[in-house]
């Protein structure tokens, strides 16, 4: 089986089906949005190398204009390159932390090895416009490729000489019936139609390939859901590319990548059924700012050979894109933001929470003794306010599964609360500072309604208890002197807590709505805030809005990108 | 979840440094204020008791707001000043008519008026000022004092002690709103917006009738939002806690700055993209194709959470400074749409007159509302409080069922230092700042004949916006102040003090020239009519109550005599001839002001121009103003059957007449003439006052009895007469009626910018469309 390489790295590219290796599948695409699905080829395992020892390939800069990116593959004076990727070699020094760190112990038993073989052809109309930099890198990596001829996988693979796209004669690979398909991005198929039952049976049910992901990438973490398929036969199982087996085993073996990447295991979603495959949807999260070592993973495990479409969400979608395509080579399919949370939201809800219920509530959220986590059924969910705390708040009232509206947003949310502990207790991670939070006492930081009135506020119906001025006690030396780090951290997880209830309680009034969702990683073991809020919206709408919580509360979005990819609706 | 009040605050900041004439400087004080750790009381200083608490001998019903840093002292005094009273002689014998004698005599006269005192300071002054209190109080009655703010019960003990009051506590919000209700009715162009990169910065809003409701959200150290819908009744909204005091505090523990006033300084300094987490941080450049503005915050503080960089103070501050406004302008914006509520009146110290906050309020309010909501901001902000107290304690006197003006030779201006200019240099310096209100006799409301009285602007011209036009009239008033000052002391011949005190009425008037150049927003929207009325303000503060009177009775004297020639040539004309000879005696007759330079300079220069100089620049025959002018208008209208209501100021103004003059006017002309005796005696011939004591006439501003009266005999034409009443306010006032402006513009400048010449005529007849 061959392919070409990534000729252009604009292109959306799907493999061919793998279930034979005489299978050849001439993709083509068009257009940069994610193909739907019904251009998308049937899934197959992409190889990718997980392993740390790869070199860096020799690079070869060519600029290469238009022509070398030759007419439509309709024609035949096209070649099929072999496509591998891992290369053996040193490890290449990583740019970033953990992520990379982790895998790089695991580097050398992963071993190098190669991708199968795929056609792929691209459309590069309309996307020539791109920097001829990237031209040249998309062709310098298929060059590279194919310097190494021959090389063998650990499964001794046959491999092929990855043709430079300038030179791309056609080199069929080795038992392989030439078969292209190639498809516009309205699913249009032409050229050779040998096509497999199995692959028949995959278009039918139009998957994408394997590896399955869905990111979030916000403005502090990035969020990634991966699902698992279990249901892996012993045909497909071998037909797998390493490289693909190897991302399944280290991102299902491990719950840590490296310092700072994480799997929340709890969280696992088991025996799911997505696009009529079975398995389990994992999911994982890395801050943003080690998204370039993320991105040189890609690049070093030549993630872009498996030919999967990476579904991506959140600001750092597009503030990535460019260093996913000319680093990683992969094309980002950016999707919106708000989309992918909703859709997120009410699949995961839909499918529970292994047997569980997703959505949940607190009762008595005030008193420590009896407050009580209890499950809530979301069966009519519309209207629904839906509160995404993350870096910061975004609100959105959402009246059904296409009819939604962005009602506004605070910039005072996780980002601030985190920010703020950083300077304030020169504390270093999420955690730390919720912890922290957890020993301090707000009330020394904060002026309450008490301290100014004696007790309630009469007139206008304030309890004592209220905060009537945030760090209100700030204002005077002598108290500044007297309160602890973890009274400051209180007092921040307070004040913004409650300014986000505010805001949210005076949506759902504007908006008439009386179910709150609070969703985002900000409430991630965060049950002070969820409490706080559960307590504020009930305590200020007299019992009117309800606060409700979500197992998962901050993948969402990720979950969205990852339904996005599988069109699912 | 969250409460939020005004009244603990514990600012410790100078006050806006005032430099109303004569600001007066406390001595140096040891401590520059420290906050709430307690003032340290500076009992050294003396205060002159002609510049600060005036009138205490007289004063009653104090109130006291304490705050946090500042102390507001409200109390009413009665002032006592002269005014000229204008009396017929007892005509027993019909001897009356003999060449020399003055139609009626004048008498000076001291008369009672009701004021309302203001004077916001430094807590650190308190004791001392409560001192001079005692010391100067000699009203004895006084048993309460109302009090308020966060302080009061603070310095309850010192208050009771010193001025031996006993401390009546007042509710905070109820004394704020009930101020700013006060405020927004008696005090016109008290609200107004501020945007920060347009001149002027500040835009006044021209009162609006109807107050309620509106939005109040006073950011003290927490922030409290409050719907009011009536005098009566408001209702705590909603608040938050993130205000002024989280600004104080957390900007303390983040950048060791101690002060308020200095946080703002830092804030103003600095850079908040370092600090935060935009929205261009997170998409990177796509923002653009996204339609996102890449400077939108998307997190407050998000780069802060990278503990490896080092964040400098103003950077910070600044952040600090943007989340906290924008937080509370989207609340606010929120409970003004669950409100259907589009202003939003903002205060507390943590607004206090900062450009600073100012502008990042209306920036969020902007914002957040998409420009549906208007963030307004009040001239007088700090002494809500105050006057809100004074008002509850004065419920007895009634004082909302009066009109109050606000004196603007006693009061300070609004924001003649900036706060943030220096905050350092102002730290061992206290200034005092002043509001004064008088009592209108009585209460002023609309013309009922005004189209829309919710967009009528009383002026033509709006110094504050229009440069040029600013710098001519200040210099203007300028140059004519030296007249003035001649005439104002030749009104008083037989005082020994005229000379000084016009010398006292020319510095304070020339100070309030020079504030205004700088500051032309300082009292508001400046105009040509504000001019004219600071002046008589000032004019009236040193006694000088009306110093044309004399001239007035003699001009009077002498037209009254010509009278009967005039109405009989009138009479001999033809219906056409008379008609156009009766405007141009009115016109004629305006040419007499005394307010107008090019005028004055000729009278001043020849005494003996007069009736037949001012005839020749007409060529027509006329007569002198109200007399010659126009009673032979009004006696034309009663010939025809049309009743006139006959509105003249209720008090002195330059030259113009006077509604007790008209009313001697009118009872001589009747004793000549049977039309105009018979129309008063069946009351087809009305004279009443305006409520006005200015040479110009706001529509807004006008006495109930005249509304009252407009109403009630159905007026269906207006015919305002005048420079000051029909061009420099009213030129382009809309009525619901037929209307007619008349001057003659006396002013070259302002008859070069109208497209005409000095001497022209303005005759402007409106009729309203269908």
């Amino acid at each position: 089986m061959r392919r070409h390489g990534p000729f252009h790295p604009r292109v959306h590219w799907a493999a061919p089906p793998s279930l034979s290796s005489g299978l050849h599948r001439l993709l083509l695409l068009r257009g940069s949005r994610i193909p739907s699905s019904t251009t998308l080829s049937p899934p197959r395992h992409g190889s990718l190398s997980l392993d740390g020892g790869m070199v860096n390939p020799p690079r070869v800069r060519e600029s290469i204009g238009r022509e070398a990116f030759g007419p439509p593959p309709a024609s035949s004076d096209w070649l099929p390159a072999r496509w591998r990727n891992g290369r053996g070699g040193r490890p290449r020094a990583r740019l970033c932390s953990g992520w990379t760190a982790a895998e790089e112990g695991r580097s050398s038993t992963l071993g190098a090895l190669l991708g199968r073989q795929r056609w792929l052809l691209r459309m590069g109309a309309g996307r020539f416009g791109a920097p001829m930099e990237r031209h040249g890198r998309a062709s310098a990596t298929s060059v590279s490729s194919g310097g190494e001829q021959a090389a063998g996988g650990p499964e001794g693979r046959r491999q092929e000489p990855l043709r430079r796209r300038a030179s791309s004669a056609s080199v069929p690979a080795v038992g392989a019936s030439v078969e292209g398909a190639r498809r516009d991005r309205l699913g249009s198929y032409s050229g050779p139609t040998s096509v497999s039952r199995q692959r028949v049976e995959s278009l039918r049910k139009k998957r994408p390939l394997f590896p399955w992901f869905g990111l979030d990438i916000g403005g502090t973490l990035v969020k990634l859901v991966y699902f698992e398929p279990k249901d892996i036969t012993a045909e497909e199982e071998e037909e797998e590319v390493e490289s693909l087996k190897s991302i399944r085993k280290y991102l299902t073996s491990n719950v840590a990548y490296g310092s700072t990447g994480i799997r929340d295991v709890h969280l696992e979603l088991k025996d799911l059924t997505l696009c009529g495959r079975k398995g389990n949807l994992h999911f994982i999260r890395f801050p943003t700012h080690d998204m370039p070592a993320f991105i040189q993973m890609g690049r070093d495990k030549n993630f872009s050979s498996l030919h999967t479409v990476f579904c991506a969400t959140g600001g750092g979608a597009y503030k990535f894109e460019q260093d996913f395509l000319t680093i990683g080579d992969l094309q980002l399919c950016k999707l919106d933001e708000l989309d992918c949370l909703i859709k997120g939201i009410l699949y995961i809800d839909s499918v529970g929470f292994n047997g569980r219920s997703q959505c949940y509530y607190f009762e008595n959220p005030a008193d420590s003794e009896k407050c009580q986590k209890l499950p809530f059924d979301l069966k009519n969910p519309y209207p629904l306010l839906l509160v995404n705390i993350g870096s910061g708040v975004s609100i959105l009232a959402v009246y059904s599964k296409d009819n939604y509206k962005r009602v506004t947003g605070t910039s005072l949310g996780g980002g601030t609360f985190f920010g703020l502990c950083c300077l304030l207790t020169g504390c270093t991670t999420f955690e730390e500072a919720l912890e922290m939070a957890s020993r301090g006492d707000s009330t020394k930081v904060d002026k309450l309604v008490r301290d100014i009135y004696g007790g309630d506020y009469e007139r206008f119906g304030l309890p004592g208890w209220a905060v009537a001025s945030s760090f209100g006690n700030m204002m005077s030396k002598e108290k500044r002197e007297a309160v602890s780090k973890e009274d400051l951290a209180r007092a921040t997880l307070i004040t913004i807590t409650n300014n986000i209830g505010s805001i949210a309680r005076m949506c759902a009034l504007n908006e008439n709505i009386n179910q709150v969702v609070f969703v985002g990683n900000f409430l991630r073991i965060n049950t002070i805030a969820m409490r706080l809020l559960a307590y504020a919206l009930d305590y200020w709408s007299k019992g009117q809005l309800k606060a409700l919580f979500s197992e998962h509360e901050g993948y969402f979005g990720a979950v969205g990108a990852l339904l996005e990819l599988l069109k699912i609706p | 979840m969250r409460g939020a009040f005004s009244s603990q605050i514990y600012a410790h900041i100078s006050p806006w440094l005032m430099s109303w004439p004569g600001t007066f400087k406390m001595a140096e004080c040891g401590a520059s204020g420290s906050g709430s750790s307690g003032d340290s009381l500076d009992k050294s200083i003396t205060l002159p008791p002609d510049e600060i608490f005036r009138n205490l001998e007289n004063a009653k019903r104090f109130a006291i707001d304490i705050g946090g840093s500042l102390t507001k002292l409200a109390y009413y005094s009665t002032v006592q000043h002269k005014v000229a009273k204008v009396r017929s002689f007892d005509h027993s014998g019909k001897d009356t008519e003999r060449d020399h004698e003055p139609p009626y005599e004048i008498s000076v006269q001291e008369e009672i008026t009701a004021r309302l005192h203001f004077i916001k300071f430094e807590n650190t002054y308190i004791e001392a000022c409560l001192d001079f209190i005692k010391d100067h109080l000699v009203n004895t009655e006084t048993k309460v004092i109302q009090a308020t703010g966060g302080g009061a019960y603070k310095f309850k003990d010192l208050i009771e002690e010193k001025l031996r009051l006993k401390v009546d506590k007042e509710d905070v919000m109820t004394c704020l709103i009930k101020g700013c209700n006060f405020v927004l009715k008696n005090i016109p162009h008290e609200a107004f917006v501020y945007q920060k990169d347009s001149d002027p910065e500040f835009r006044f809003q021209t009162n609006h009738p109807h107050i309620f409701p509106y939005l109040l959200v006073n950011i003290g150290s927490g922030v409290s939002i409050v719907k009011v819908e009536t005098e009566d009744r408001f209702e705590w909204v909603g608040g938050s806690s993130i205000g002024g005091g989280t600004f104080w505090g957390l900007g303390a523990l983040l950048t060791k700055t101690k002060k308020f006033d200095e946080l703002l300084h830092l804030a103003s300094r600095g850079q908040h993209s370092n600090v935060d987490m935009l929205v261009r941080d997170v998409y990177g450049g796509a923002h653009q194709t996204l339609g996102l503005s890449g400077n939108l915050i998307a997190s407050s503080f998000g780069k802060s959470a990278t503990a490896d960089q080092e964040f400098s103070k103003e950077d910070m501050a600044k952040s600090l400074l943007h989340m906290i406004s924008n937080d509370i302008g989207q609340l606010a914006c929120l409970h003004a749409r669950l409100h259907s509520l589009d202003r939003v009146y903002f205060g507390g110290f943590f607004i206090r007159g900062h450009p600073v906050t100012m502008r990042t309020i209306t920036y969020s309010i902007n914002f957040f509302s998409k420009g549906e909501v208007q963030a307004l901001f009040l001239r007088h902000e700090g002494y809500l409080g105050a006057i809100g107290a004074f008002l509850k304690g004065a419920e007895q006197d009634n004082p909302n069922q009066y009109s109050w003006g606000e004196n603007y030779a006693g009061s300070s201006g609004l924001m003649s230092t900036s706060p943030e200019l220096g905050p350092a240099q102002r730290a061992r310096s206290g200034t005092f700042d002043l509001l004064e209100m008088d009592r209108l006799e009585r209460p002023l409301v609309n013309l009922p004949l005004l189209l829309d009285p919710p967009s009528y602007v009383p002026d033509t011209v709006d110094l504050t916006d229009d440069a040029l036009a600013r710098k001519y009239w200040l210099t203007c008033f300028e140059e004519a102040l030296d007249g003035v000052v001649k005439r104002a002391v030749a009104s008083q011949p037989d005082s020994v003090d005229a000379a000084e005190r016009a010398e006292k009425f020319r510095q304070k008037y020339w100070n309030k020239l020079q504030t205004l150049r700088q500051q032309p927003f300082a009292y508001g929207t400046l105009t040509v009519r504000s001019l004219l009325d600071t002046r008589e303000h000032c004019l009236n503060e040193f006694n000088f109550p009306d110093p044309y009177s004399k001239v007035k009775q003699r001009e009077n004297g002498v037209a009254l005599r010509c009278f009967p020639g005039v109405v009989r040539s009138l009479d001999t004309l033809g219906w056409e001839e008379r008609q156009l000879a009766l405007v141009k005696g009115l016109l004629a007759g305006n040419v007499f002001d005394w307010g107008a330079k090019a005028v004055s300079d000729v009278l001043e220069s020849d005494p003996y121009f007069g009736f037949e100089e001012a005839k020749r620049k007409l060529q027509d025959n006329s007569g002198i103003d109200i007399i010659l002018g126009v009673f032979p208008f009004v006696r034309e209208l009663l010939l025809r059957g049309t009743e006139v209501i006959l509105a003249c100021n209720s008090g002195p103004a330059l030259n113009d007449v006077t509604h007790s003059e008209s009313l001697i006017v009118a009872e001589r002309i009747a004793g000549m003439d049977p039309v105009v005796h018979s129309a008063l005696r069946e009351e087809r011939l009305l004279l009443v006052q305006t409520g006005s004591s200015s040479p110009c006439l706001d529509l807004s501003r006008l006495d109930k009895g005249l509304a009252a009266l407009v109403r009630e005999r159905g007026a269906d034409l207006v015919v305002i007469e005048g420079m000051g009443r029909a061009v420099h306010t009213n030129y382009h006032a809309a009525l619901c009626c037929e209307s007619l402006k008349l001057a003659v513009i006396k002013n070259a400048w302002l008859a070069e910018r109208l497209g005409g010449r000095l001497f022209s005529v303005i005759f402007k007849y409106e009729v309203p469309a269908e």
